[in-house]
């Protein structure tokens, strides 16, 4: 994925708009493959639609009018087969999380988590018998977002620090390239 | 021909629908046996949100337990919280002031007003209807925004105490409630337009889901569920806590006991939940908002950092507990979902001996077999739907 060098026309100048990402002319964007496949995933991240507790109310408000996540073309799938990754949103119990690993694990790579609220995280001020003490026992998490519950705005912050992280992406897709 | 001709060998099917599932509210797994469309069996099972809260709250002392009963129906947390702190006063023998009743009373209304419409708005959308979903979310956000003016926080708000409330309400508060409040009920309108007389919601809930008025009694049904069947039980009626015995409402009644009818038993209560909060406000009392109870509230902030004597009553309070009288209470209050009970045992200490929570979700949940067995496989959302519960208060 080399960047074109020799130029048809002369006259024609490289504009550097991001960093590595140079604009030629009107048409024509010049960049590297890892570039361009990271923006396509950043820019439409599907979650799955997949509640646990009180968090899964507070994500509801997110995809709801008011704070509206479809204009970060985030749109929730009701199938993990067509999700990009999930919000891990409440408390985890023992008896659940079989069953929240079963639905990563029916997610197709790459996948994401974002671990929501103080029960995700660490369990929160449910220390009992019958809690997770935080879901990264069972999955790998990529953002955590605190807060018992965290606000919509902290959820758009996960998002983006989410959209971040695959922006930085290498070498994830190579294994078929 | 004759291949043709020969009858079709039906099986049951059986399938599970849940615990990850958009239309079972949380995470309620149902197994139902199906033969073709038809629901022949319907077994639900619980626990996948089962926290241990009762067995938290008996290692904390009173005032601690209280954030967890946000957790319990995260919905509607304002009426837990109100629901507890009754429970408790009644078992401390204390009284929260005239203002602070009033004050709760008006939350408790607003908390149900937030339930309400996020029943709304998710039961419609399970159906199929997705634009009543987003107004609903739009008016959610505006209590939302009401309580993070009085408390900062907009879901778990614990901003009940015992023998009162945390803080008074600010004029701003009260001026945007009103607001609100006069504004609500031509919102509600516009919901009814969209909703009550619609052909496909009208299909696909008249009819669906009838339980007579002796059995929903027998089944131990409460609140919106139990008046859909036209039994007029309200605590807030028969058993008036805080400040409902001085303001004005009515009951909603429905007839025949389907999905339609407990549809308008529920829009009539927002409305209703609507007249409430007007009046409170109308008719809100000066005076103070805790209990002048010094051995059961805690004593207040600025004095506990200026005052040795308060600082060690604090510190007393919050690491021994009050000193309880012994014996055990049952208060009932109603929460947007039906009858929440807190059932406390005391053994003097500070602490519960135990805490039992009545949780009308879990006794609803319980009803979905008869309501769903003989009906059709798509009809089981509506029912779930119309139970309207939430697996946090079921599981506890």
């Amino acid at each position: 994925m080399g960047l074109i060098t020799t130029l048809s026309a002369p006259s024609m100048s490289l504009v550097e708009v991001e960093e590595g990402v140079k604009v030629l002319s009107p048409n024509i964007v010049i960049t590297s493959m890892d570039k361009l496949i990271n923006w396509g995933r950043s820019s439409s991240l599907w979650p799955m639609t997949f509640g646990l507790a009180c968090c899964a109310i507070e994500m509801m408000a997110c995809y709801a009018s008011h704070n509206d996540l479809d204009r970060m073309g985030i749109i929730p799938r009701g199938s993990p087969r067509q999700a990009d990754f999930m919000f891990v949103a409440g408390t985890v119990t023992k008896k659940m999380s079989e069953i929240v690993r079963r639905v990563y694990d029916q997610m197709p790579e790459p996948r994401y988590v974002i671990s929501v609220g103080s029960c995700a995280n660490s369990g929160g001020i449910f220390n009992t018998y019958s809690t997770v003490q935080g879901c990264d026992t069972f999955l790998p998490i990529d953002v955590y977002i605190p807060g018992c519950p965290p606000r919509p705005e902290a959820f758009i912050d996960g998002i983006i620090k989410l959209q971040e992280k695959i922006k930085k992406e290498q070498f994830r897709w190579g294994r078929w390239r | 021909m004759e291949d043709i001709e020969k009858p079709f060998e039906t099986k049951e099917m059986t399938i599970s629908m849940g615990p990850q599932h958009p239309a079972t509210h949380g995470v309620l797994r149902l197994v139902l046996n199906l033969n073709g469309e038809n629901v022949v069996k319907c077994t639900p099972h619980v626990g996948y949100l089962h926290r241990g809260i009762e067995k938290l709250g008996e290692n904390r002392t009173y005032f601690a337990a209280l954030p967890l009963t946000d957790r319990l129906d995260y919905i509607s947390s304002m009426n837990n919280n109100v629901g507890y702190v009754n429970a408790v006063e009644k078992l401390f023998g204390i009284e929260a002031p005239s203002r602070a009743k009033f004050i709760r009373t008006m939350v408790a209304e607003l908390g149900r007003i937030s339930s309400h419409i996020i029943w709304l708005g998710t039961h419609v959308l399970d159906i199929g209807a997705t634009t009543p979903f987003l107004l609903a979310m739009a008016e959610r956000e505006k209590i939302l925004d009401l309580f993070e003016e009085l408390c900062g926080a907009r879901l778990t708000v614990s901003y009940p105490r015992v023998g009162g409330v945390r803080n008074d309400v600010s004029q701003k508060f009260l001026d945007q409630a009103y607001e609100f409040a006069m504004k609500f009920d031509a919102r509600m309108d516009e919901y009814e337009t969209l909703v009550t007389e619609n052909r496909i919601w009208k299909e696909r809930t008249v009819d669906i889901g009838i339980i007579s008025a002796e059995e929903a009694v027998n089944w131990g049904l409460t609140g919106g569920t139990l008046r859909g069947s036209g039994v007029d039980y309200d605590v807030r009626k028969y058993f008036p806590y805080d400040a409902y015995d001085q303001v004005e409402f009515e009951v909603p009644v429905g007839k025949k006991g389907d999905c339609y009818d407990r549809y308008l038993v529920r829009v009539g209560e927002l409305r209703q939940a609507n007249r409430i909060l007007r009046q409170c406000i109308e008719k809100l009392p000066e005076g103070p908002v805790l209990a002048d109870a010094p051995k059961f509230t805690l004593p207040p902030k600025d004095m506990v950092l200026k005052d040795m004597e308060h600082l060690i009553h604090q510190f007393i309070l919050i690491t021994k507990g009050p000193t309880v009288p012994e014996g055990e209470i049952y208060v009932g209050t109603e929460v947007p979902k039906g009858e929440l009970g807190f059932y406390f045992v005391s053994d003097g200490t500070g602490r519960p001996y135990r805490m039992r929570v009545r949780a009308p979700s879990f006794i609803h949940a319980s009803v979905l077999p008869r309501l769903c067995e003989g009906g059709l496989i798509a009809d089981v959302i509506a029912n779930i739907g119309t139970i309207d519960i939430v697996l946090g208060e079921c599981d506890r």
